[in-house]
């Protein structure tokens, strides 16, 4: 009846996944009883759940990628304070439970945390910049983003029913086939990833459809925000690379559920196959991450300088570049296989041809700062931070380009601190940069400044006091994933990290309370003209928040900077544009087809897993049922009467004139 | 075979002395820059040469960065506002030149280093090296000596100043074989046989661990690599062959099945066809009643 599932899944003998799954479980009961009490089941169901507004979705999407946040930063303190105290001892988390920590740990932060947090400000930002109404497929993106979170409903479903993969954040095969890993853990890993993968397809098709055919009359290409070209960029790399990733963990899952021979030891199988395979996947991955946190850093280091982004074009060419070779680079992940000097030489210097074009960009962002008045605002301090922080890290990653560099520190934590000082320093600099910066924007109120630069420096000096150590322990030969050891020389570095792991801890926590600070003192974060930065693009247009249609006329766009253009001309004519005739609007209806497709494919993957094979058929069933239940509707769109349309677009125009009258009397520049 | 050897600039030819590379960096001792070997030297002389060509244009980076970012705050009156200022052709032409010069003479020291340290090449010397086939499993090191007709469990020993020639394989999962001071990390795969070309200069004893992570006993995955003089390792070779026990295929096969670490052990008498069938496939260690 259920398969491989007894009571003997749940770890009660194990007390740490067992009370954390137990808080977890009565945690979220709890909040679903709040809910009830309220009464706030429709409006979520209405205003969220079913919601297919790209805004709400990215809303939706980032606090998806900051909660998998936390969870994977828990993780990172349990190995952390493991390591701390397993010198010539065991310490408190036997192999069993540490490998599977280090595993949920990559998979949760990649996969539930980065790339939600990343996919969210693209979903929240791009159709804003666009000056479009929503993405081109509505219903798509609400179901890409409800079958991410069943994936990372999967992966935490996992702490306590059965366990999850131990084979690190890549099943690297033969370990991950089922004469070494017999258990569900890797079930767990590979249906989590599959089903989230094709959510994440899903939004790549869906925003390079939208960058490619919806914008505003009058934006051409060249008239594109930056943030939007690194998002055409990173959508390109997932629909070209994610197939692959799908693919790859399909060939497993025949291996282990079919008896199939793609990467065993036995039948012929060659896991090398799959490292390639994964790897072509895994390094755009890497430029899927960053190409967008860079473009958040453009948009924020333009605004806080009070200038146009410097070498505007160059940022496009190192963009599309960086696109383009990111796929031609992957064997550098595993130069020590012994592919010989000409494959290695050629992999290494592609590889430092992508360090070109990064400083190509990381050049213009000075130049974008150099003769600017910068306001040091907590967005901008993260700019900062991220390139100080980041250059180092593109050092290292080069020095690891380097074939016989990397022969000495392949697998060691130098190869740790290096790819967390790129996607911490990198992708999460950014992802806190993006969430203060368009706060405002998506909740009407600004985040409280004082706790966001207490967060940026606990996070900043928590990451070098963690991660610079690490670089030390590499270089000492310190390999990577192991949860004791024995070499003294190793016992300081691992030591000043655990106490790093305790600084960047206190940035958590004052991320936490700056949420509520600036909740409960939102009145005076007011932000009533729509632009609270003094921006530059078409998202600044609108009110904060944007009514649901965003745009009452869409704008005509002239220029590449088309708000500030539009400032400008308001400021010299000491007008607002003059407005046409309000006409009503139609816009897409709510669906709950993502929800309940990504709730059966839940099921699915669950019966998958343990082998269920009824839960497994009806799930597809429902799930095939959903989606034609959806392609025989009726209606998809319903009006905003043109009276609606002109009252809210009414309100942002009177603030505006305020603001107006203000820069009038002021008489100069913003 | 002839191979094309290309020009070693002085710049990274490395010296091997322990003095050189580590001048005042003293808690690095026993690491990867402190090498006790030509392999090691090489890979850590390029890592430093790497870190002095690239540090020529972080640094300055860095600096500006943080320059920038004072002078032209917003309180600054002094500083002068460029509202409108958002292209150069010349800065651009510096923009793109520097990283491509940087890194246009990296990838020489790439291309060369590739070639010259690549595991497989022989180290040139006039003494023919020892040969060692070594074997991953869960969790310990197989080392097999063909010539001498010994094999030993998590230890090498090695005579000093002496080139080694590694055959490497996995009887199991994926592993990488390390020695930090001797350089040229390398994949252990199963039905794959990997090269690997080391020596210690010196005699002593390094440590050596599997590098990539292969299970439950991972971390126990270390082993002692001894150099020894050359009349030390002929003692060794002879404490081995007075060891009772014998590797064959069914001595391989359980100590393969067993997935636990195991206490250091030498074995007097070898199998000698026993490398060739795993790196074949014909031994294989995983039991049928595995689901």
């Amino acid at each position: 009846m259920f398969g491989k599932l007894t009571w003997a899944a749940i770890p009660w003998d194990q007390p740490i996944p067992l009370f954390a799954g137990a808080f977890v479980v009565v945690a979220a009961l709890a909040v679903l009883l709040w809910i009830g009490v309220k009464g706030y089941f429709p409006y979520l169901w209405n205003e969220w759940i079913t919601s297919v507004d790209h805004k709400r979705i990215g809303v939706m999407y980032v606090l998806l990628g900051l909660v998998m946040l936390l969870r994977g930063f828990v993780d990172a303190v349990m190995m952390r304070t493991q390591q701390a105290v397993a010198y010539q001892a065991p310490g408190y988390l036997p192999p069993h439970h540490y490998d599977q920590i280090f595993s949920a740990h990559g998979t949760i932060m990649i996969f539930f945390a980065a790339m939600p947090i990343v996919i969210g400000l693209m979903n929240f930002v791009v159709p804003l910049q666009l000056g479009a109404r929503d993405v081109a497929f509505p219903t798509l993106n609400s179901t890409g983003f409800w079958l991410t979170a069943s994936g990372a409903l999967l992966v935490n479903i996992s702490l306590v029913v059965g366990e999850f993969a131990q084979t690190g954040w890549l099943p690297y095969p033969p370990l991950s086939e089922l004469p070494y890993s017999p258990g569900v853990g890797v079930d767990y890993y590979l249906w989590a990833l599959l089903i989230s993968g094709v959510g994440t397809l899903m939004t790549g098709i869906n925003f390079v459809t939208t960058i490619l055919k919806i914008r505003a009359p009058g934006m051409s290409y060249m008239r594109m925000s930056m943030f939007c070209w690194t998002a055409l960029a990173s959508n390109m790399l997932i629909v070209a690379a994610f197939p692959i990733l799908t693919a790859t963990l399909i060939m497993i899952v025949l291996d282990r559920y079919l008896g199939f021979h793609f990467f065993t030891n036995d039948g012929g199988g060659n896991m090398a196959m799959f490292v390639n395979l994964i790897w072509a996947w895994g390094h755009p991955e890497v430029y899927i991450l960053v190409l967008p946190a860079f473009g958040v850093f453009s948009e924020v280091i333009s605004t806080f300088s009070g200038k146009p982004l410097f070498g505007y074009r160059s940022m496009v060419i190192a963009t599309l570049g960086i696109c383009i070779i990111s796929f031609v680079v992957w064997l550098h992940h595993f130069f020590t296989m012994g592919a010989g000097g000409d494959v290695n030489a050629v992999f290494g210097i592609a590889t430092s041809i992508i360090a070109v074009v990064t400083g190509v960009k990381i050049y213009n962002w000075l130049f974008t700062m150099y003769g600017g008045r910068i306001r040091y605002n907590t967005p901008m301090l993260w700019s900062l931070g991220f390139l100080v922080t980041f250059v180092v890290g593109g050092m290292t990653g080069v020095l690891l380009a380097v074939p016989p560099a990397d022969f000495a520190l392949h697998n060691s934590l130098f190869v740790i601190a290096h790819f967390h000082n790129v996607i911490i320093g990198g992708v999460l600099f950014a992802a806190f940069a993006g969430v203060t910066f368009w706060f405002p924007k998506a909740f009407g109120f600004r985040l409280h400044e004082g706790w966001g630069v207490a967060v940026f420096w606990f996070t900043t000096i928590g990451f070098y006091v963690t991660f610079f150590p690490l670089y030390v322990a590499g270089l000492l030969g310190m390999t990577r994933r192991l949860q004791h050891f024995d070499v003294a020389a190793w016992r300081p570095w691992v030591l000043i990290a655990s106490a790093g792991v305790a600084i960047s801890a206190l940035g958590m926590i004052c991320q936490i309370v700056q949420l509520v600070v600036s909740i409960r003192r939102r009145a005076e974060l007011l932000d009533p003209t729509g632009d609270p930065w003094n921006g530059r693009s078409l998202e600044w247009a609108t009110a904060s928040p944007p009514p649901v249609f965003n745009f009452a006329f869409l704008p005509q766009v002239n220029d590449q900077e088309p708000y500030w253009a539009i400032k400008q001309r308001a400021i010299e004519t000491q007008h607002l544009a003059a407005v046409g005739e309000y006409l009503p609007i139609e816009m897409p209806r709510n669906s709950a087809t993502g929800f309940l497709t990504s709730f059966f494919a839940t099921l699915t993957g669950f019966g998958l897993i343990w082998h269920i094979w009824w839960m497994v058929i009806a799930g597809l069933v429902a799930a095939y049922a959903g989606f034609v239940w959806f392609a025989w509707r009726d209606e998809d769109e319903y009006e905003i009467p043109a009276s609606e349309v002109q009252r809210l677009d009414g309100e942002r125009r009177r603030a505006r004139e305020e603001w107006l009258a203000r820069e009038g009397n002021l008489g100069g520049v913003a | 075979m002839a191979r094309f050897r290309f020009p070693r600039p002085a710049l990274f030819a490395g010296s091997g002395k322990r003095s050189s590379v580590l001048l005042g960096l003293s808690p690095l001792l026993g690491g990867v820059l402190d090498p006790q070997g030509p392999a090691a030297s090489g890979n850590a002389q390029i890592l430093l040469n790497a870190v002095a060509i690239m540090m020529a244009i972080v640094a300055p980076t860095i600096v500006a960065t943080m320059v920038f970012g004072w002078w032209f705050r917003a309180s600054n009156k002094r500083a002068t506002y460029l509202p409108n200022w958002d292209y150069s052709g010349r800065l651009e032409l510096i923009v793109w030149g520097i990283p491509l010069l940087v890194v246009l003479f990296l990838s020489g020291v790439t291309w060369i280093g590739s070639h010259d340290l690549d595991p497989a090449r022989p180290i040139a010397s006039p003494t023919r090296p020892i040969e060692v086939r070594v074997v991953s499993l869960d969790w310990k090191w197989l080392f097999i000596y063909p010539e001498e007709g010994v094999a030993s469990v998590n230890e090498i020993a090695l005579p000093a100043g002496r080139p080694a020639h590694f055959s490497l394989t996995s009887g199991t999962v994926m592993n990488g074989f390390f020695v930090p001071q001797l350089g040229g990390m390398i994949a252990t795969m199963n039905g794959m046989v990997t090269q690997l070309n080391l020596q210690a200069d010196r005699p002593g004893d390094y440590y050596g661990q599997s590098t990539q992570f292969s299970g439950g006993g991972f971390s126990d995955m270390h082993f002692l690599l001894r150099a020894l003089p050359p009349t030390s390792f002929a003692q060794w070779v002879e404490d081995a062959r007075k060891s009772t026990k014998i590797l064959d295929e069914d001595a391989y096969l359980a100590m393969a099945r067993e997935k636990a670490a195991a206490p250091r052990a030498l074995y007097g008498s070898i199998d000698k066809a026993l490398f060739e069938n795993i790196a074949a496939r014909r031994l294989l260690v995983e039991t049928p009643e595995t689901e």
